[in-house]
């Protein structure tokens, strides 16, 4: 058993062995504090692969072509952003690329390689500055929010021209829907449990009961 | 549960903010570094209180030009026009989409203005050392942590106008210096849920003294 203070409340509690799908609930507040996987990064390395070939099409390919009076413009998720800046939001247009496009790539980059790193435990130590800096990613990452914000737009834009959503619009929903399902099968507490400490010593066995000292 | 349950600040252990490994100080005044990630230990986030009442102030005096200033210039065969937040709404409205009408009316308006007020509800009460009801409290907490991102919304709604209708001479979209105030508004609130500690919810009277102290 394995001893933990939950991040919320700060209660002490043991967590017992999982079985495959069960979750451990903090006794007092109710957070959850781990669920348990028959192989833990199988299948978040299988989705995270998935959501990155869906990244990398949703910026490349077109959102969507739009037609008015026989004109005819397109954009992708970065143009949104390009565009802000060129016409002088320039602080808006950095929020807007940082949120659409640079978190979640960064956010999907660093889940990559520290599931890639955590298959041949232990692993170095600067493993785990990577799921720390996915983790501070992780809010600031909005490809749901922009999709619900361009379905807004089109409706707003549909009356004076008519708009055909493209192939990056697909792959963005389906980036979406990958991504969750990334964070919800992994457990980044079995991550910890395969990185080196910071002092270069092994991680001890999962059954350890006791507490480090800090330095 | 149980009477004799502790925390873990109770039971003089400190959680690491970034790996959530449990470690014993050596020094109480100085809690050091997590062994396992390296990161600066601390019992409770560091100037919590005073951090949230900066950025919660910070974002209610945005809220005030985020919602008075126009968010979108429409120029259409010369004539121009300008748009607000709530114009914005009125107009999904009108034209006859109420369900889009009400889910930006609530991402703009009313989550941004809920989380002001359920954060400085929190501050209040943690500062009063009087929690009423700890499980309410910790579920507002979750939500506005949980919710606070879809304020982005209506800055996302306005890139994408703004990127699609570029048809000069005919028609074109510039983003008004409302947009910049909001997206502050968003990522102030965002942050000051970030820099509130749960924690402060569920301490004793005898555990904040001690951690204060």
């Amino acid at each position: 058993m394995e001893a933990i203070a939950c991040r919320d409340c700060d209660l002490l509690q043991h967590i017992p062995p999982l079985p495959p799908g069960g979750k451990a609930r903090c006794a007092r507040c109710g957070e959850t504090l781990a669920t348990g996987h028959a192989d833990p990064f199988r299948l978040p390395l299988v989705f995270t692969i998935a959501a990155t070939i869906a990244f990398i099409v949703a910026n490349t390919m077109p959102l969507m072509d739009l037609s008015a009076v026989g004109r005819e413009s397109s954009t992708t998720i970065f143009g949104g952003a390009l565009e802000m800046w060129q016409q002088g939001s320039e602080i808006t247009a950095l929020a807007v690329a940082f949120c659409a496009v640079i978190a979640p790539g960064a956010h999907l980059l660093f889940l990559l390689v520290v599931l890639i790193a955590v298959r041949r435990p232990p692993a170095p130590h600067w493993v785990g500055e990577m799921l720390r800096s996915a983790h501070f990613m992780e809010p600031w990452s909005m490809t749901e929010v922009m999709m619900l914000g361009i379905l807004v737009a089109l409706f707003k834009i549909a009356q004076l021209a008519t708009v055909i959503p493209g192939i990056g619009m697909y792959a963005a929903g389906a980036f979406v829907f990958l991504l969750a399902a990334v964070l919800v099968t992994l457990d980044s507490r079995e991550v910890w449990a395969r990185i080196e400490w910071a002092d270069g010593t092994l991680p001890p066995p999962a059954s350890a009961d006791t507490a480090g000292t800090a330095q | 549960m149980s009477a004799d349950a502790l925390s873990a600040a109770e039971a003089g252990l400190v959680s690491c903010t970034t790996c959530h490994l449990l470690s014993r100080p050596a020094e109480t005044a100085n809690p050091g570094y997590c062994p396992r990630c390296g990161a600066g230990l601390v019992w409770r986030r560091r100037h919590s209180i005073q951090y949230t009442w900066a950025l919660i102030i910070a974002a209610t005096i945005f809220y005030i030009p985020a919602n008075a200033l126009p968010v979108l210039t429409t120029t259409a065969l010369g004539s121009t026009e300008s748009d607000t937040i709530i114009g914005g709404v009125i107009f999904l409205y009108t034209s006859g989409s109420w369900p889009l009408a009400l889910i930006v009316l609530v991402a703009s308006v009313m989550i941004p203005l809920g989380k002001l007020i359920a954060l400085a509800y929190l501050l209040i009460q943690v500062q009063r050392r009087q929690v009423r009801n700890r499980h309410d409290s910790a579920r507002m907490y979750r939500v506005v942590e949980f919710i606070g991102r879809w304020s982005m919304l209506d800055v996302f709604v306005d890139a994408f106008v703004v990127a699609l209708v570029q048809l000069q001479p005919l028609m074109s979209v510039e983003p008004g210096p409302g947009v910049v105030f909001f997206m502050g508004v968003v990522v102030l609130t965002m942050l000051a849920a970030q820099t509130f500690d749960p924690r402060l919810l569920w301490d004793t009277p005898l555990e904040r003294q001690a951690l204060d102290g």
